[in-house]
Order: structure tokens, then C-alpha cells, then sequence
């Protein structure tokens, strides 16, 4: 297996979001702009990266019977981390995400990559399929935030294009499964016709 | 030894999962403890930046440094903060943050700027958890809902939605975070008036 394909797989063969419907609590919750998406993501791609560069790293000292507990707080020592340092830098974006940053701990997508993944391969291999997972999720993240954006709110990044306003059930929580699950439907289709 | 750890993977006995837990977690430990350390001051620095840019928000020009000379009073298990600006020593308004329990969402958190003679200079949102589209329209680039608080007195100017026979016009959908809107200005006008009275 090529490098590329370890990147590229969590970009779209398996991405995070639309194909293995991983990490839905913080996809459907924060998704409300696309700035919002972003930052998520970002902070997420973060934590894949750095997890499993130190999972690859150390799988060998690890016993199996304690290799849960230990990849965990691997993780949320990077959470904290993340959380930190965007408390200290970016403190609107922090506030705006408030409690979903400390709950990428839980997120399945971490700890399904570093177990699937990184506790089998080696670091660099590990690294791509992280950054490469954390990037397919960001994506996913951004597509659904910018068009509960732009349908709820009738802004995209912030910018205004209506200036009434959009449809605000778009914004509020029914608005993220209903865009969600369109976005399946179309990713499903595309799917099937390039098999 | 270590290309042999690599392909002996170490074995589930007891020392060896005491030793890599306590490996794990003195080492993230140690990594959390840098990164608090590094992070402590741009932390608190952006905490002071967010409230003197709330206090300009809603004071006239003053040249103090009011978040020095603030004074706080606890209640309803929450604290009251006044800051009060001066320009060249004579006192130009007091900035009182304050809060609401009853909104849509959680604590609401504003700032109301209240001049020497009790009228309202200007609030701004610190934070809050309202509705996007609808309860977030407190918020000044919002909306234009905190502009019809400008220059009232609260003493004749009544703090209740027009629904409970007040003088405020809710925010259309939003009665309830106009309502805890309302709750919190009252509250910070009745601690700048008990205060004052003393």
C-alpha cells in the first residue's frame, strides 16, 4: 500500500463523516457555520495526527490487556492540549465550541483510527492515515456547516448575501440530520455509480 | 533490545501493564503540566482583553484602568462585577456585568454600561448560549434589540417586555431571552442602586 492511498483513504473511500458515520455527536452539533466546521475539524485533525504518531510509536511497549486505557489518555493528554492552546489563541472560536472540544476525547474517530490503524502500522503510515482522517472529517464538517450556513442563516464564512435571514430550522439541531442525511444520500449514489 | 521489543510485543503480565500505565500517564502529565504553564498568561491576557473591550463597548471615553478598580458582590451564588471608569479621576460611568438564570439556554452574561446619573449608556453580550437565528439577536451585531435600552432610566423606563406589560419590545420568536435580557439589566440596576444608596 503506497502512501497516498493511507493519506487519501479518510478522504473519501472512508471518510469519517459520510461512508463510516463515525463522530456524529460533534458533526451534527457544532456544524452550525462553516467556520464553526472548520475549527472543529481542525482541532480534531490535531488530535488524529498526534495520537497516532504517538500510538505507532509506543504500540510496541504496550500490552494488550492495558492498550485501551493507555491509547485514551493519549488522547485526551492531546484534547487538553488542543484545548488549551485554542482557549489561548483563538478564545472566540474556543467559546463557540465550548464543550466539544473536551469531548473529541470520546470521539470514535480517534480512537477507531489509533486502534485500527496506528497499533498495527508503522509511524509513518499512521501519521498520513491521521492526517489523512482528521482532513476527510474537516471537510465533511465544513460541507454540512456551510450549508446550514448558507440555507439558515443566508451567510457563508461569516459573509452575508441575504440580508433577511435564511430558514432558521436549518440552523437549529432537526436542520443538521436533514442536511446530513441528504449529504448521504448524494455521497451513496456517487458511490454506487463509480463501483 | 529495541528491534526486538518491536517485533515481541510486550506481554500482558502484570509489571509490564503497571509500568506502561504509569509511563503513560506520568508522561502526559508532565507534557500537561508544560503546556498549562505555557499557556497560563495568554489565557488570562485574552480572559482581560475580552472584558475592557466589553467595558469600552459600553462606557464613554475613559482613560483608568477599571478592571483594577473593580469591586464584586456575591449573589444568588453568582457574583455582580462593577467597573467603574474614570476619565482624569472624575467617574464617567460604571460598567456592571451581571446575569440572567432564566434564558432559553444557560447563563446569560452582559455588561451594562450605567452613567453617574443612573441612565443607561449603552450593554453588550458577553456570553450567552441562546438559539442561532433567534435568542442570539441579544447580541449588538445582530440585532438592533439593546439599541431602545440607549439613555433610558430605569427607574421610569419599566424593564419587562411589552408582553408583561412592560415598555421593552421582545425580539420577534425570542420572548424568553428578551425576557432574561431584561432580568439581567434589572438586576445590575438594582445592585448599582443599593450601592449607591449606601
Amino acid at each position: 500500500m503506497t502512501h497516498w492511498n493511507n493519506f487519501s483513504r479518510g478522504l473519501f473511500k472512508e471518510n469519517a463523516v459520510f461512508v463510516l458515520f463515525l463522530g456524529l455527536c460533534p458533526t451534527l452539533a457544532v456544524t452550525t457555520s462553516a467556520f464553526n466546521g472548520l475549527g472543529m475539524g481542525l482541532a480534531t485533525s490535531f488530535v488524529l495526527l498526534f495520537s497516532n504518531i504517538v500510538v505507532s510509536a509506543v504500540k510496541a511497549k504496550i500490552p494488550d490487556k492495558v492498550r485501551i486505557p493507555c491509547y485514551i489518555v493519549i488522547i485526551a493528554t492531546f484534547v487538553t492540549i488542543v484545548n488549551l492552546l485554542m482557549e489561548a489563541y483563538t478564545p472566540d472560536l474556543h467559546e463557540q465550541l465550548g464543550l466539544f472540544i473536551p469531548l473529541i476525547v470520546v470521539n470514535c474517530v480517534v480512537l477507531g483510527r489509533t486502534e485500527a490503524f496506528a497499533s498495527k502500522n508503522s509511524l509513518i503510515p499512521s501519521a498520513l492515515d491521521g492526517l489523512g482522517t482528521g482532513l476527510g472529517f474537516t471537510m465533511s464538517l465544513i460541507l454540512l456547516g456551510a450549508i446550514r450556513e448558507c440555507l439558515g442563516a443566508g451567510s457563508i464564512f461569516g459573509f452575508e448575501f441575504i440580508k433577511t435571514g435564511g430558514l432558521i430550522i436549518f440552523i437549529l439541531p432537526p436542520g443538521a440530520f436533514l442536511v446530513l442525511g441528504y449529504l448521504i444520500v448524494f455521497v451513496n449514489k456517487f458511490n454506487n455509480k463509480s463501483t | 533490545m529495541e528491534k526486538n521489543s518491536v517485533t515481541n510485543k510486550a506481554k500482558s503480565t502484570f509489571r509490564n501493564m503497571v509500568i506502561s500505565l504509569a509511563f503513560v500517564t506520568l508522561t502526559s502529565s508532565v507534557a500537561l503540566a508544560f503546556i498549562y504553564e505555557l499557556t497560563k498568561e495568554p489565557i488570562e491576557e485574552a480572559q482581560r482583553i475580552k472584558i475592557i473591550t466589553a467595558i469600552e463597548n459600553v462606557m464613554p471615553e475613559f482613560n483608568n484602568i477599571p478592571t483594577e478598580e473593580m469591586y464584586l458582590l456575591p449573589l444568588e451564588g453568582d457574583t455582580i462585577k462593577l467597573y467603574p471608569a474614570k476619565k482624569d479621576g472624575i467617574l464617567v460611568g460604571t460598567a456592571v456585568e451581571t446575569f440572567s438564570k432564566i434564558g432559553f439556554n444557560g447563563t446569560i452574561r452582559l455588561i451594562v454600561g450605567l452613567q453617574p446619573d443612573g441612565a443607561i449608556y449603552d450593554i453588550s453580550v458577553i456570553k450567552h448560549k441562546e438559539t442561532p437565528g433567534l435568542g442570539d439577536k441579544i447580541e449588538k451585531q445582530k440585532s438592533d434589540f439593546t439599541d431602545q435600552f440607549k439613555y433610558k432610566y430605569p427607574d421610569n423606563f419599566i424593564l419587562q417586555v411589552s408582553k408583561d406589560n412592560g415598555d421593552v419590545d421582545a425580539i420577534t420568536a425570542a420572548t424568553i431571552s428578551s425576557r432574561a435580557f431584561c432580568d439581567a439589566v434589572q438586576r445590575a440596576w438594582n445592585i448599582y442602586k443599593e450601592i449607591n444608596e449606601k
